[in-house]
């Protein structure tokens, strides 16, 4: 027998454990309906896979544990799934939760089960998870999943296995009466566990009241190989408190915000022990338990095996409840247990009790009284907490005192409670002041959550903000540059750029412009020299005729890249890409002209080599001219097609820049045969070609504008939508005025002019609006006629509808608002709307009930 | 002479020394933003509702802390306030009713067979926990819903509930034990009357 420690605090209550433990364990008798809620234990409710109807047997898995900490729920009995539901469950709450409600069949027919005939084949992880299959939670208090504690060898060094036998709470007998009938099996339960944990000693802590079920586990633990030491502790309340019983055996405190396993220690329940016996040895899975009924106001007081989900009502009946005697009906213990209203709430896996209490047993407790500060309660707290001071923070709701004073140790064993002679209720104090943190710091989560939330869509909403102004700013420097680029090309003709040559094309152009630059210069430069007649004229006109050499070399690359270019894809842009060519070509010539003519008026030299340029320039224009003439021509006869307006735009804007051209052309005409210039016969007779293409462009724009005339007959109806439009807004803003007009109208004193005044303008807004409203539902009218004609997509009708609808609830809204700030008044006009939206929506029902 | 010569040398080269450190002080440990703001932030709600006429929780942080009165924020209630007031040591005040009173906690629910697909309450949602897209059906994701309110006004249809969030086993929780304490003779009746009201 191992060394006994001790653990602060505690109380003696009365055992009253006597009357159950006189009959042995007797089965429950077969309910004829069965509520297994979903959620027996912490952690995540079960997932039903039964539908109501199926026929299940005893035995049968009827949902599946979801998530980590969870564990499987199975028929405890056969028979036909009625209903999955929310029934009230045993909760302090009172409250209802999903439970899958099976009506018995009454033959109790098992599945095919068979335990595993050799455990310890199975991987460690293997049996764990055939346990969590089998639906085994504990069945000492709180019912955490088995599974996870026996996962705890994984990530924690336990030497320690503690089995809890204390059962210390007054009238509870269900584990003495297990250990007394059935100790095989738990210590076949304890063989498994320690199969799976492999501590270095297991302890048995049982109270001494128990002297019976002490010998019966002496007498198991002889067969057993296993070192099982059972060590018998004094009674005390709650020496079966996990941690109380771990210092009690060990002497080692679990620190606080730990789990014994920090400290090597598991510790089991010995009805959990006897549950994974049968599990693995027979393949039942948790379906009943051993369940205490006693209390003065049954005369049997015994322990019964029920099934899970077995109504209260059941047992307290086996146990021959005198119902004249019953006062209150409580679930587990007296210190720990609760009170429950509802005597059809079914038996769960950690239902080890029920108390069905007198009167006299169970008075309802005296009004509270002031704290005396006598200090009992905290020489009882088994936790070695301040229940005085705790009870002050969470009455004044100091949460944070209370806290940081280790609220969250105390383990409401109720101790305080029961020995405080002023009958505060200090236990329900430390509930309420649990859950208020916990909520409260699930809020601060949840606010953290939502702070990150709202933080990540405005740098969203920022960054797309400022992704469409660069895009904007973009498109604002495209534009800017190609104005820039079409004011530094000469005016002479407004033929827009051509809009988007080749890269390779463009890069020729630059090139070839360069290269004519440089070529300038070093004319400029020679003729400087040449003016000032300076010696070293051979190596500038060397230069210069280098510069010449290269500018034509890219100018003739340029040419021909454009050539291929135009021969590629003689389409829309390169008709308009030709006619820049042609009117750069003509610019040129006519800038080479220009400067022939200064050179000329000048009398210089190098006017040869200008005359070349001249005549080369001219012969080019007249190329690209002929160029642009072909494509043009190609292209009106390839889109002979009438109807299209873009070919329209396209030919007036030909029409109108043929104009511009001829005008310009004639003006330059008139100051060449001013000046004299030998050009001017050329000009006359490009003037002459371009009058002859504008007159061409304009007839062909003619001819195009008459056969394309049917086409704005659809722009008709587009019109008749706008005026809907605009009708409806014309409404919106009479409603507007009206609205204004009528509450200016309650501002002012009634009586005086300006009432009266307002009054005549509110007539006269209100006719004005009944008249945009009729034409607007004329217009309306007619739209869903012509939409009905046509078949309106149904989608718009239904959203229509739906928007009546809100307006009608709307307009309700505003009337009952209304009627309760200030009846009478002002309730006509907005029944009025009221009506009229009623009506609105109805038509519009109609008409959607039509197309349905 | 000598001596009086020494201890302002003495002075002076101290004060450069700590002048030195502090100024290094001040560019190497400078404090980006306002502190307190994060503070008054972390206590607000969240939801971002704008009840208290700031769009947001941080700007009317801000606010407070530029000394905007604490009682603004009708979702946090009499506790923020509280809370506030415990951190600003300032008194505190009841919930200014002009912006709204305390309400149980709720969150929006659509209506789905009556959205008609508008994503008017999609860009209305500060915390973006609304899903749907333009003619689809939208639905509102329950674990991010604030309960600000604000989807409720642009919905066409008016498909938005605002629903109290309905108490589970895991969200019940313990009410305050009444006090039952009869400190003077007066005091009994109404403990016995709050007794029988629980």
């Amino acid at each position: 027998m191992g060394k006994i420690f001790a653990f602060h605090g505690g109380i003696h209550p009365p055992e009253n454990k006597k009357q159950s433990t006189r009959s042995p364990i007797r089965p429950a008798p077969v309910p004829a309906q069965l509520t297994v809620p979903l959620q027996q234990h912490i952690g995540a409710p079960a997932k039903p896979c039964v539908q109501p109807g199926h026929h299940v047997l005893k035995g049968q898995v009827i949902a599946l544990a979801q998530g980590k900490i969870s564990t499987s729920v199975h028929a405890p009995s056969s028979g036909t799934v009625i209903e999955i539901a929310p029934k009230p469950v045993p909760h302090v709450s009172g409250l209802s939760a999903p439970c899958i409600v099976i009506e018995t069949d009454g033959k109790d027919t098992w599945i095919d089960h068979t335990g595993l005939p050799d455990y310890t084949q199975l991987k460690q992880n293997e049996l764990i998870d055939y346990i969590r299959h089998h639906g085994i939670s504990g069945m000492g208090g709180a019912g955490f999943p088995t599974d996870i504690k026996l996962h705890l060898g994984d990530d924690h060094i336990v030497n320690t296995l503690v089995i809890n036998a204390a059962e210390c709470e007054p009238y509870i007998t269900a584990d003495d009466m297990l250990l007394r009938e059935r100790a095989e099996q738990v210590i076949g339960g304890i063989e498994i566990i320690n199969y799976l944990l492999r501590p270095s000693h297991i302890l048995i802590g049982i109270e001494d009241n128990k002297s019976h079920a002490i010998r019966v586990l002496e007498e198991a633990v002889r067969g057993s190989s296993l070192n099982i030491d059972i060590v018998v502790v004094p009674t005390k309340y709650p020496s079966g408190g996990e941690k109380q019983l771990i210092k009690l055996l060990t002497g080692v405190e679990v620190p606080s915000g730990k789990i014994p396993a920090d400290v090597g220690i598991v510790c089991q329940n010995v009805g959990t022990a006897a549950a994974i016996h049968q599990a693995v040895t027979q393949g039942i899975p948790l379906i009943s338990r051993i369940v205490t009924v006693t209390g003065d106001a049954v005369r049997k007081p015994q322990n019964l095996e029920a099934l899970i989900g077995t109504p209260f009502k059941t047992l307290l009946t086996a146990a021959d409840l005198q119902e004249n005697k019953l006062s209150r009906l409580v679930m587990g213990g007296p210190m720990m247990g609760f009170t429950i209203e509802d005597d059809q709430i079914p038996v769960i896996k950690t239902s080890n009790c029920i108390i069905a209490a007198t009167l006299d047993e169970m008075p309802p407790a005296p009004p509270a009284l002031a704290c005396i500060r006598c200090g009992l309660c905290e020489q009882v707290c088994p936790a070695e907490l301040l229940p005085q001071q705790l009870h002050w923070f969470a009455k004044s709701r100091e949460l944070e005192k209370a806290k940081h004073h280790n609220l969250f140790d105390c383990i409401e064993c109720g101790a305080c409670s029961y020995v405080c002679p002023s009958n505060i209720p200090l236990v329900q104090y430390y509930r309420y002041a649990k859950n208020e943190i916990r909520e409260e710091e699930a809020e601060q989560r949840k606010a953290e959550q939502a702070r990150q939330r709202f933080e990540a869509r405005q740098a969203r909403l920022e960054q797309e903000k400022v992704d469409k102004e660069n895009r904007r700013r973009e498109r604002a420097e495209q534009a800017a540059k190609a104005q820039k680029a079409k004011q530094a090309a000469p005016a002479s003709e407004s033929t827009p750029k051509a809009t988007a040559p080749g890269d390779e094309l463009k890069k020729l152009k630059t090139a070839a412009a360069i290269a004519r630059t440089k070529l300038k210069k070093a004319q400029t430069a020679l003729e400087k020299a040449k003016a000032e007649g300076m010696n070293d004229l051979s190596e500038l006109t060397e230069q210069h005729q280098l510069a010449e050499k290269a500018a034509n070399e890219a100018q003739q690359a340029f040419e021909q890249a454009e050539k291929s270019a135009a021969t590629a894809a003689p389409s829309g842009p390169d008709l308009k890409q030709l006619k820049t060519q042609a009117a750069v070509a003509r610019t040129k010539l006519k800038k080479a002209q220009q400067a022939l003519k200064n050179a000329e008026e000048k009398g210089q030299d190098g006017i040869e080599s200008l005359r070349t340029t001249v005549q080369e320039l001219e012969a080019k224009a007249a190329v690209a001219q002929q160029a642009f003439d072909d494509a043009e021509q190609s292209n009106e006869a390839s889109h002979t097609s009438p109807g299209e307006n873009p070919k329209l735009n396209g030919l007036k804007e030909d029409a109108e820049k043929a104009k511009a051209t001829l005008d310009k052309a004639e003006k330059a005409l008139a100051a060449a045969i001013e000046s004299g210039s030998p050009a001017a016969e050329k000009m006359k007779a490009g003037v002459e070609k371009l009058s002859a293409k504008y007159q061409a462009a304009q007839s062909a724009y003619e001819a195009e504008a008459k056969s394309t005339t049917p086409t704005t007959v659809p722009a008709k109806k587009e019109e008749a939508q706008l005026d809907a439009k605009t009708l409806k807004q014309n409404v919106s803003i009479m409603r507007t005025k009206l609205r204004k007009a009528e509450k200016a109208l309650g501002e002012a004193d009634a009586g005086s002019d300006t009432a009266v005044e307002l009054k005549a303008e509110i007539d006269r807004l209100t006719s004005l609006h009944n008249e945009a409203k009729l034409a607007l539902e004329a217009v309306e009218a007619k739209q869903q006629a012509d939409a009905a004609k046509q078949g309106i997509d149904l989608k718009q009708l239904k959203v229509d509808a739906a928007m009546a609808r809100a307006a009608v609830t709307k307009a309700e809204r505003a009337i009952k608002k209304q009627q309760e700030t200030e009846p009478e008044a002002e309730l006509t006009s907005l029944k009025e709307s009221l009506v009229a939206a009623q009506n609105h929506a109805e038509q519009l029902n109609k008409t959607l009930s039509q197309f349905e | 002479m000598s001596a009086v010569l020494i201890a302002i040398l003495v002075l002076l080269g101290l004060a450069v020394v700590f002048g030195l450190i502090l100024g290094y002080a001040a560019v190497q440990f400078k404090v980006e933003g306002n502190p307190i703001v994060d503070q008054i932030d972390d206590i607000l709600p969240q939801t971002q509702c704008g009840q208290c006429g700031y769009p947001g929780c941080r700007p009317y942080a801000e606010a407070i802390s530029n000394g905007d009165a604490i009682n603004k924020c009708p979702p946090g209630g009499q506790s923020t306030i509280d809370a506030l007031a415990d951190l600003l040591d300032v008194e505190a005040v009841p919930l200014d009713s002009e912006h709204g009173e305390e309400q149980i906690k709720k969150i929006a629910y659509i209506r789905e067979d009556e959205c008609i697909g508008c994503t008017k309450c999609i860009q209305a949602c500060p915390v973006d926990a609304i899903v749907g897209a333009a003619k689809q059906m939208h639905t509102v994701i329950t674990s991010e819903c604030t309960g600000c309110d604000l989807c409720v006004e642009p919905c066409p249809v008016d498909c938005i509930d605002m629903l109290p969030i309905p108490t589970t086993l895991n969200t019940w929780k313990w009410e305050q034990p009444v006090p039952g304490v009869a400190l003077i003779a007066t005091d009994s009746g109404r403990g016995s009357e709050q007794r029988g009201a629980a």
